[in-house]
C-alpha cells in the first residue's frame, strides 16, 4: 500500500520536474542543461523574497514565477539564440550557464541544512493505514492542474497549437507565420516557470541544497530519455515507471540505489530504444 | 587606402601567404626560410613544454603542470571525437576514472610498479570504456553526450552504494613516482606524443573515414565500411588517453577515488578545447597549460573558480567559437587587405 500511495507522489514529482525539459525540447529542440539549475535558483528566490524581503508566501511565490520567466526568456534571448542549431554548441552552453548559476549559490553560502521553504498547509491525512502529509497531496494536485493545463494549452489555444506546429516542422511553422523565435522565447520562458513551479511544490518536502540541481537535471532527463524527448505522453508515462520502479528499489533494496535506477533507466533505454518510447524522432535519423 | 570607405565600397580580402603555398610540397626544403616557416612554430611549443618543468621553481606549481597535462591528454581526447568523429562526449571524469582506478587495483593487487601499471591501465581502460560506450555508439549527438554525461555518475553512485573498491574513501597507499622528474617528463612527453601521434593519424587515410563519420555517416557505410567499428577506435584512442591521464593521476596522488568522476574533469577539457580553437588539436593542449593554472590560482575562491570557466565557456561559444589557435593560424597562413569592389 505505502509502495502505491508513494511511488504515485514520486511519480508525480517526476513528472512534474521534466515537463520543463520536454517542453523546451519538444519545441525548440535546445537541451536545455541548465534545468535543474532554474529549480534550485527559483527555491532560493522565494527563500530570499520571504525572510529578506519579508513578503506574503503567496506573493513571494508568484513574484518569483513571474521572474523564472523572465529569467528564461532572457536566457534565451541572450545566450541560446547564438548557439541555435549547433547542437554541441547547445549543449555546452546550457551545460555551463548551469553550472555557472549552481557553483555561483554553492559559493555564496547556500549550502547546509538552514534554507527551506514553509510547507503549504501543516499536518497529514491517514489514507489506507499511512500516513500522508498535505504537501504530498498538493504535490499530486498540481502536477495534474500542470498536466492537464499543458494539454488544454496546447490543443485549444493559438499560441499552445504555434507550440506543436513548430514541434512537428519548424520550417512548415515559418511557412505559416509563426515566428520559430518569439515562439522558442515563450517556451523557454514556460519552462523556466515549470521548473520553477515543481520547485515550489518540492522544496518545502526538504532542505534547498545545491545538489538538488544536479539531481533535478538527471531525473528530468531520465524521464524524457525514457518517454522520448519532446513527447508529452511518454514523459508522463515514463515518469511513472522510474517513479515507481525508484520506490521499488528503496523499498526492496537500499535507498542508495534510487539514483542508480534513474542513471540505468537513461543508459539502457538509448541502448535499446533511443527514441524512447513515444518518441517521435525517426530511428534512423539518431541511430545509423 | 582611406578609412571613409564603407563595406558597400570595400571589402576585405583574405589570401595565403605566398610561402604558405611554397611550404606546402617537398620544395619546402629548398631554403632556409621556408623550413623555418615549417618548423619554427612546432619548434617552439615542444621546446616550450620541455622547458616548463625547468623554468618553474616551486614544488607546487611543478604539480600543476603535471595536472596540466593531464587535463591535456584529455582535451585532446576530446577535441579529436568531437572535431574529427563528430562524437561530443561529456565523459572525460569517466576516462579518468575508469584508469584512476585501473591502476590503482593494478598497483594494490598484483603490486606492479608504475611503469607497468600506466600503460596497462591506459590499454585495459581504453578496453572498458570501449566495451561499456559500445552500445551506445550508433548514437549521436545530444544522445551520444547524453550517456557519457550519465556514465561517470552512474559509476560513481554505484561504487558508492555497493561500497566496492574502497568504497567512498578510496583506494590509499598507490605507489608514487621515483622522484619528480621522471613524473614530470613522462607526462610532457606522454603529452607531444599524443598531439602530433593525433595529428598524424588524422591526416592519414583513417583520418580520411573519420571525418567521413562525423560529416556524412551514410557514404561512409555505402563505401562499405562499418561506422560503429571506426567509432569504437576512435573512442578506443580518445579513451586510451583519458585513463592514461587517469592512472597517471592515481601515481601522483597516490590514491584513488569516487573524485576522479568529478564534473572538473568533464569541463576543463571542454572549456580549453573551445578557448583555444576545436580543430586544432594544439589549441585544446594550449587551452589547458592555461586554464588550469589559472584554475588552480583561483583555487583560493572555491567553487567561484568553476563559475569563472563556465562564464569564460558561455563567453567564447557565444562571440569566439572559432578559438583562439584557428585565428592565430589564419593570421599566420593568410593576410587580409582591402580591396575597392
Amino acid at each position: 500500500m505505502d509502495i502505491l500511495i508513494y511511488g504515485i507522489i514520486n511519480s508525480f514529482s517526476l513528472a512534474l520536474m521534466a515537463i520543463g525539459f520536454t517542453l523546451v525540447y519538444g519545441i525548440s529542440r535546445l537541451p536545455n542543461f541548465a534545468h535543474g539549475a532554474l529549480y534550485v535558483i527559483t527555491g532560493f528566490l522565494v527563500w530570499s523574497l520571504i525572510n529578506l524581503l519579508k513578503l506574503n508566501y503567496v506573493l513571494s511565490i508568484i513574484l518569483a514565477l513571474v521572474i523564472m520567466g523572465l529569467v528564461g526568456a532572457a536566457i534565451y534571448r541572450f545566450v541560446l539564440i547564438r548557439v541555435r542549431g549547433m547542437a554541441t554548441s547547445e549543449i555546452i552552453a546550457t551545460y555551463a550557464l548551469g553550472l555557472a548559476i549552481l557553483e555561483f549559490l554553492r559559493w555564496g553560502g547556500f549550502k547546509g541544512m538552514t534554507y527551506t521553504l514553509p510547507v503549504f498547509i501543516e499536518g497529514s491525512v491517514t489514507i489506507g493505514g499511512i500516513p500522508v502529509d498535505f504537501q504530498r497531496i498538493i504535490v499530486i494536485g498540481i502536477g495534474i492542474i500542470v498536466i492537464s493545463f499543458m494539454w488544454l494549452f496546447t490543443h485549444f489555444n493559438k499560441t499552445g497549437l504555434a507550440f506543436r506546429g513548430m514541434a512537428q516542422d519548424e520550417h512548415a511553422a515559418m511557412m505559416l507565420g509563426i515566428d520559430s523565435d518569439w515562439m522558442a522565447v515563450i517556451a523557454m520562458a514556460m519552462g523556466s516557470i515549470l521548473a520553477g513551479l515543481s520547485a515550489i511544490a518540492l522544496l518545502p518536502l526538504g532542505n534547498i541544497v545545491v545538489e538538488a540541481g544536479y539531481n533535478v537535471l538527471i531525473l528530468s532527463i531520465a524521464v524524457c530519455i525514457v518517454g522520448g524527448l519532446g513527447s508529452w505522453i511518454g514523459a508522463i508515462i515514463a515518469s511513472f515507471m522510474i517513479g515507481f520502479l525508484q520506490i521499488i528499489t528503496v523499498a526492496y533494496i537500499q535507498s542508495h540505489f534510487q539514483m542508480v535506477v534513474a542513471l540505468l533507466a537513461i543508459i539502457v533505454t538509448l541502448i535499446l530504444k533511443p527514441s524512447g518510447l513515444f518518441g517521435r524522432q525517426k530511428e534512423l535519423e539518431e541511430r545509423v | 587606402m582611406n578609412e571613409q570607405l564603407t563595406t558597400a565600397e570595400r571589402r576585405k580580402e583574405r589570401i595565403d601567404r605566398g610561402i604558405k603555398v611554397r611550404t606546402e610540397g617537398i620544395y619546402a626544403v629548398s631554403s632556409w626560410q621556408e623550413v623555418t616557416y615549417l618548423v619554427l612554430p612546432r619548434l617552439i611549443l615542444i621546446a616550450g613544454l620541455l622547458l616548463l618543468p625547468l623554468v618553474i621553481p616551486s614544488l607546487y606549481w611543478k604539480r600543476v603542470v603535471s595536472i596540466a597535462g593531464i587535463y591535456a591528454l584529455l582535451a585532446l581526447g576530446f577535441d579529436f571525437l568531437a572535431h574529427f568523429v563528430g562524437l561530443v562526449s561529456l565523459g572525460g571524469a569517466f576516462f579518468i576514472g575508469v584508469g584512476g582506478y585501473t591502476a590503482a587495483i593494478l598497483d594494490k593487487s598484483l603490486g606492479l610498479s608504475p611503469a607497468l601499471t600506466i600503460p596497462m591501465a591506459a590499454v585495459g581502460g581504453a578496453f572498458i570504456c570501449t566495451l561499456l560506450l559500445f552500445p551506445a555508439l550508433p548514437l549521436r549527438g545530444v544522445y551520444f553526450a547524453i550517456v557519457t554525461l550519465m556514465y561517470p555518475l552512474a559509476l560513481m553512485r554505484i561504487i558508492e552504494a555497493l561500497n566496492i573498491f574502497g568504497g567512498t574513501d578510496g583506494i590509499l597507499g598507490v605507489s608514487s613516482f621515483p622522484n619528480r622528474w621522471i613524473e614530470q617528463y613522462c607526462i610532457i612527453f606522454t603529452v607531444i606524443f599524443a598531439l602530433f601521434g593525433l595529428r598524424r593519424l588524422v591526416n592519414e587515410d583513417i583520418g580520411l573515414v573519420f571525418r567521413g563519420v562525423k560529416d556524412n555517416d551514410q557514404a561512409v557505410r555505402a563505401s562499405g565500411l562499418s561506422i560503429t567499428l571506426y567509432k569504437a577506435i576512435a573512442v578506443f584512442i580518445a579513451s586510451g588517453l583519458g585513463s592514461l591521464g587517469g592512472a597517471y593521476l592515481s601515481h601522483i596522488y597516490m590514491w584513488s577515488g569516487i573524485s576522479q568522476f568529478a564534473l572538473d574533469f568533464s569541463v576543463i577539457p571542454i572549456a580549453a578545447t573551445v578557448i583555444g580553437g576545436g580543430g586544432t588539436l594544439v589549441g585544446p593542449v594550449l587551452g589547458c597549460f592555461f586554464l588550469v593554472p589559472i584554475s588552480e590560482w583561483l583555487r583560493e575562491f572555491g567553487t567561484l573558480r568553476i563559475v569563472f570557466y563556465s562564464v569564460i565557456l558561455m563567453a567564447f561559444i557565444m562571440f569566439r567559437s572559432e578559438g583562439v589557435m584557428v585565428y592565430a593560424q589564419r593570421k599566420y597562413h593568410q593576410f587580409e587587405r582591402w580591396v575597392k569592389v
